[in-house]
């Protein structure tokens, strides 16, 4: 067998001590009618046969394009030291900290964890992680469901499509209200359409906007946080945690909860996961956030030390009164981020949050000198989107030339006649300007064939 | 409500040291010195963020702890040294199944094509994923006798919430809007209240009988016009097999009902039981617990679900699809109106699928049946050791895991199995899982898996035995457990009264960032 | 374990005890017990109306979580407030500064499916 122990004699004596031949009378309960005869399954391979195989499916995926796609999953250089150490088995093969006493070496972290993402989103409490930023966003907006007791939230259509359709997804069966607010022409969230909205119809639970939004954008996050604390509705943030080095946190402009997608913290790609759920909220909704806390305390000898804690919110004791059905959380994740955090510190996070915004600027100029100005005339930090007429086939057209030119928004908004003719493209520290001017000569040429078609057609 | 618990720089005692072995350590924040670190990015242009309005700037940096790399390196070493994992011993936890995690799993989700992929590429360049995970779909699908497999969920509870939401939608489409309620045992794992809470249902529970299984008399009395599912895990949390499942699923069906099977025990019947051919409408695995990908001290696991054909047009989207070309991709938005929607972003945690995949192609089909048979055998084999001193409340045999209770010892000697689970870490071992399931009284659920030799099960049922002698001749050192560990027990009253859930005292960088 | 007598007790491990019209309630010694460290306890709002039976609250310790069950209906006219920040007092104090709520019963007579300490003696083995 691929990775167990027993031998022959092994089982020989297992069983001999059962006082059994085989192991058919352990299976004797199984009803014959619904007892299976094995499993028409590939394999088994080898170690090297296995690995040559993955090696194969692994080369069909083509991960040397030059790409500028965000929307959510941002690249950036990870340092050596997190892979060594999330590598390292005694965090890895480890199980959840439900022995404290031999568990310190997670749990600790743990703690650092909720420390440093405290500190990034200047608010008190952090849960030990959700699945991802989208489940974490709906996850927050229950917390405001149950914290005012009311049925409504308002979400900006610039927040991450997948974080509302996860939202909706948790709200059908609990009868929930999901309303959408629109955007300006600037891309940012529509105040007045806000305040209209909170005026009429049912109270409204929570507000959630983006920030960055998603479409790169800075929103007034201050402004439309009083907007719904006026109308007794708590103001949740989606974030983006390495822009926190420079943008103002939700703490700052009054935010209840944030939350967001913790990726960016040295969390490689890996087409979808696993991410990091990061959501965090004041110190008068603590006894609403779901999911593992770990707090600091004693032991016996008067030893500092750390356990999960305030654990009878959670599904193992309160069962069908638990604010969330939730067993686990990204813990190797977290510690990804915490390891990402510790080696690039203050100024290293804020340098990655920089070199995106300075290569990004650069990518605007490049692309507007191409032919695709910016769509949005709100400030952005590392992502935005550019006019590109017929934007789905110029973007096939650019991966056929080996550019990854963002994502057509067209996915995500398909009934918007000017967005979907834009592209959504980002650029992030690892940009090079190399990339940057690769990406615009290939979209001047693309553009340039297409106005020349054009040009034909219309003769 | 959090009060700071020391507003103090300095580390605390930290306790004994020694040149090798593990040691407590100050915490990042308690390290950090203004000016340490650095290097690790390029330095962007002074202008770099002009472009930013400035009251949507950060008003300071935010107080991040400043170390070098061989300091950070250093501390989360120490810190490893604290942790027990699979890699340095057995972890007997029941409904856990903590298997050995291959290293060659390791290797092939490091690979750049996998690691480096970004979920939103174009298929065309995701083709080598896409195939992947078409596959697993399809080896799951096999495995669990069902039509169909999301990939999608993030966790085993993840998956039971997208179960029951796609057996509300069954419900829903039928116009059968009275089915508000689930019905659970009473030795069910909390995810499955929990979860028909999150559902939008009302849970009912009925009790298991004298044997270990359910009560088929008072599912039926449960069973009604309003039962959406009933959820079930077999085997039981008690680690039996319900023998009488043929009847258990007609009475379900009978009531108009789906039924909904817990997956986390499926270590013990690979290829012995496939949920979906025995009548089960839906369930979900725990590929962290049967398929070997790694916990990571908490997560990240996945939890796909398997569906049978009623409930195959409600799978969450985009699902994974191969066209006649022979090429894959994802289902695009709107193909399939039916469908519950997203319960995450993206299409799922690729990263630890693949390394369940791996493990499955690794194991062939009469691989992963001998896992199923070893750990039955492991299990039946350590119940037998055991039961010199413990009680064993089920005599029929067990599968993969099994109950043993300290109900006689806590009568004789006041040492109760939490004691007997503090004393085991004296020994050099993880406790197993302890006061689950909640119907049987100091209670040990075990589980040995399939990857412990025959030795290490000697050694820890030894070491049971020895505690159980311990109990009566010297019960205050069982009490007092554990002895020997980098911490003793701890003070969960306080840390609950009084959270401490974050460092307070960092004061901000004192070299300052350019602005 | 402490059964006062002169108080009334329900199945469920609460305790009543007329102040004139008023019903003072908390939970048992033998519940505290059974609980162990009790870490929070939430409360109903003063102004609530309970019914009979109905859950009023929820007692957490470390370890486990139980509902509060009303032994009379009618108007909670006062709680508890310093369990807020002691819910220690539930253990130390269970049948004094452990209270948790004043309810004015909309139907005196209801007391009348509570026990008396005898009777909860028996039925927890306690004394």
């Amino acid at each position: 067998m691929a990775y167990g122990p027993h031998t022959s004699d092994d089982r020989a004596h297992m069983l001999s001590v059962l006082g059994i031949d085989s192991v058919e009378p352990l299976f004797a309960d199984i009803p014959a009618a619904v007892r299976a005869r094995g499993l028409d399954l590939p394999g088994p391979l080898s170690e090297q046969a296995l690995a040559a195989r993955m090696e194969g499916l692994a080369a069909r995926n083509r991960v040397d394009l030059v790409s500028f796609l965000g929307a959510g999953v941002y690249r950036h250089y990870i340092p050596a030291a997190v892979d060594q150490i999330i590598s390292r088995s005694e965090f890895y093969t480890a199980y959840t900290p439900y022995q404290p006493e031999i568990s310190q070496g997670t749990l600790q972290a743990i703690y650092e964890y909720q420390s440093l993402l405290a500190e990034l989103t200047g608010l008190d409490v952090v849960s030990a992680s959700h699945y991802d930023g989208a489940a974490a966003t709906a996850e927050a907006t229950l917390m405001a469901v149950r914290a005012t007791r009311r049925e409504r939230v308002l979400v900006s259509r610039a927040v991450h499509r997948h974080a509302i359709e996860t939202m909706e997804t948790y709200f059908a069966p609990a009868g929930l209200v999901l309303d959408e607010v629109p955007t300006l022409a600037e891309g940012t969230t529509d105040l007045a359409a806000l305040e209209a909205a909170l005026g009429q119809g049912a109270p409204v639970a929570a507000v959630v906007l983006g920030q960055p939004n998603a479409f790169g954008l800075l929103e007034p996050m201050a402004e439309a946080g009083r907007l719904a604390h006026a109308a007794g509705a708590l103001f949740v943030a989606v974030v983006e945690p390495v822009s926190l080095a420079v943008l103002a946190s939700p703490g700052e402009y009054g935010a209840d909860i944030a939350a967001g997608e913790g990726q960016p913290l040295g969390i490689a790609a890996q087409y979808g996961g696993p991410y990091l759920g990061v959501l965090a909220t004041t110190d008068a909704l603590i006894r609403q956030i779901p999911g593992r806390l770990v707090g600091q305390t004693t032991d016996l000898d008067g030893r500092r030390a750390f356990v999960m804690t305030l654990r009878a919110r959670e599904q193992d004791i309160r069962r069908d009164r638990a604010a969330s059905n939730i067993c686990t959380n990204q813990a190797l994740c977290a510690l990804a981020a915490t390891v990402y955090v510790a080696t690039l510190g203050p100024h290293g996070l804020r340098d990655v949050a920089a070199g995106g915004a300075a290569q990004a600027r650069r990518l605007e100029r490049a692309l507007a000198g191409a032919g695709a100005p910016r769509l949005h005339a709100a400030p952005f930090l590392n992502e935005f989107a550019v006019v590109v007429p017929d934007a789905e086939r110029v973007h096939a057209a650019l991966l056929e030339r080996g550019v990854l030119a963002g994502l057509p928004l067209a996915r995500w908004y398909p009934q918007d006649g000017l967005l979907r003719e834009a592209l959504l493209v980002c650029a992030t520290e690892v940009t090079s300007d190399e990339e940057i001017d690769r990406f615009a000569d290939a979209l001047r040429a693309e553009l340039g064939a297409a106005g020349r078609i054009g040009a034909e057609a219309a003769r | 409500m959090t009060a700071p618990r020391s507003d103090t720089t300095i580390a605390p005692d930290l306790g004994p040291r020694s040149a090798v072995g593990p040691m407590l350590q100050p915490t990042l924040m308690e390290l950090s010195r203004p000016g340490r670190g650095g290097g690790k990015v390029a330095h962007p242009p002074a202008d770099a963020l002009a472009g930013i309005p400035a009251e949507q700037r950060r008003r300071r940096p935010p107080a991040l702890p400043e170390l070098s790399e061989p300091e950070v390196v250093r501390h989360f070493v120490n810190l490893s040294h604290l942790n027990y994992s699979i890699d340095s011993g057995i972890y007997p936890l029941g409904s856990c199944t903590m298997k050995y995690n291959p290293k060659i799993n390791e290797w092939v989700a490091r690979l750049f094509g996998f690691a480096k992929l970004h979920p939103l590429a174009p298929d065309a360049v995701a083709q080598g994923s896409l195939q992947m995970l078409w596959e697993l779909e399809a080896v799951l699908c096999e495995i669990a006798g069902m039509a169909g497999v999301t990939l999608q969920p993030a966790a085993g509870a993840h998956g039971e919430l997208t179960g029951l939401l796609m057996v509300r939608a069954y419900h829903e489409a039928r116009g059968d809007h009275q089915r508000r309620e689930v019905i659970v045992p009473d030795s069910s794992h909390g995810t499955n209240p929990a979860t028909a809470s999150m559902s939008g249902f009302t849970t009912i529970t009925v009790p298991s009988d004298e044997r270990g299984g359910v009560d088929l008399e008072a599912l039926r009395a449960a069973l009604s016009p309003r039962t959406a599912a009933v959820m079930l895990t077999n085997p039981s949390t008690l680690g039996l097999f319900e023998d009488r499942i043929i009847e258990l699923l007609e009475a379900v069906h009978g009531a108009g009902a789906l039924a909904y099977m817990d997956g986390a025990n499926m270590n013990a019947v690979l290829g012995k039981f496939r949920p979906g051919a025995a009548g089960f409408d839906v369930m979900h695995f725990n590929v962290h617990k049967t398929f070997s990908t790694p916990h990571g001290g908490g997560g990240p696991g996945a939890g796909p679900v398997g569906v049978g054909e009623r409930l195959l047009p409600f799978l969450p989207s985009p699902r994974v699809l191969r066209d006649n070309d022979g090429t894959f991709r994802l289902e695009r938005a709107g193909e399939r109106p039916t469908s519950i929607g997203r319960v995450r972003a993206y299409q799922g945690s690729s990263g630890v699928l693949v390394r369940a995949y791996a493990y499955i192609l690794a194991h062939g089909g009469s691989g992963l049946v001998e896992v199923s048979e070893d750990a039955v055998l492991a299990a039946n084999y350590l119940k037998a050791r055991l039961g010199e001193a413990y009680e064993i409340p089920f005599q029929r045999p067990c599968k993969h895991e099994f109950v043993a209770t300290a109900r006689l010892i806590k009568a004789a000697t006041g040492v109760r199995t939490l004691d007997i689970a503090k004393r085991l870490i004296d020994k050099g071992y993880h406790p197993p899982t302890i006061y689950f399931p909640l119907i049987v009284e100091e209670c040990l659920l075990i589980e040995p898996t399939e990857t412990e030799s025959v030795e290490t099960l000697n050694a820890f049922a030894d070491a049971l035995l020895a505690i159980a002698v311990e109990a009566h001749q010297d019960p205050d050192l069982v009490r007092g457990a554990p002895h020997s560990s980098p911490v003793r027990r701890l003070d969960e009253t306080t840390a609950a009264r009084q959270p401490d859930l974050r460092w307070r005292g960092m004061t901000g960088a004192e070299t300052p960032c350019p602005q | 374990m402490e059964v006062p007598d002169g108080l009334l007790y329900s199945a469920d491990h609460e305790w009543l005890a007329f102040d004139g019209d008023v019903a003072v309630v908390g939970v048992t010694d033998y519940a505290a017990h059974e609980l162990g460290d009790i870490v929070f306890v939430e409360l109903p709002a003063p102004g609530a109306t309970l019914l009979p039976r109905q859950v009023f609250g929820v007692v957490e310790s470390v370890k486990a979580v139980s509902d509060l069950l009303a032994p009379v209906g009618g108007e909670v006219v006062a709680v508890n407030e310093a369990l807020a920040a002691q819910p220690e007092l539930v253990n130390s104090d269970p049948y004094g500064d452990g209270w948790m709520i004043r309810v004015l019963p909309s139907d005196r007579t209801q007391v009348g499916d509570l026990m008396d300490a005898a009777a909860y003696r028996e039925l927890t083995g306690a004394g």
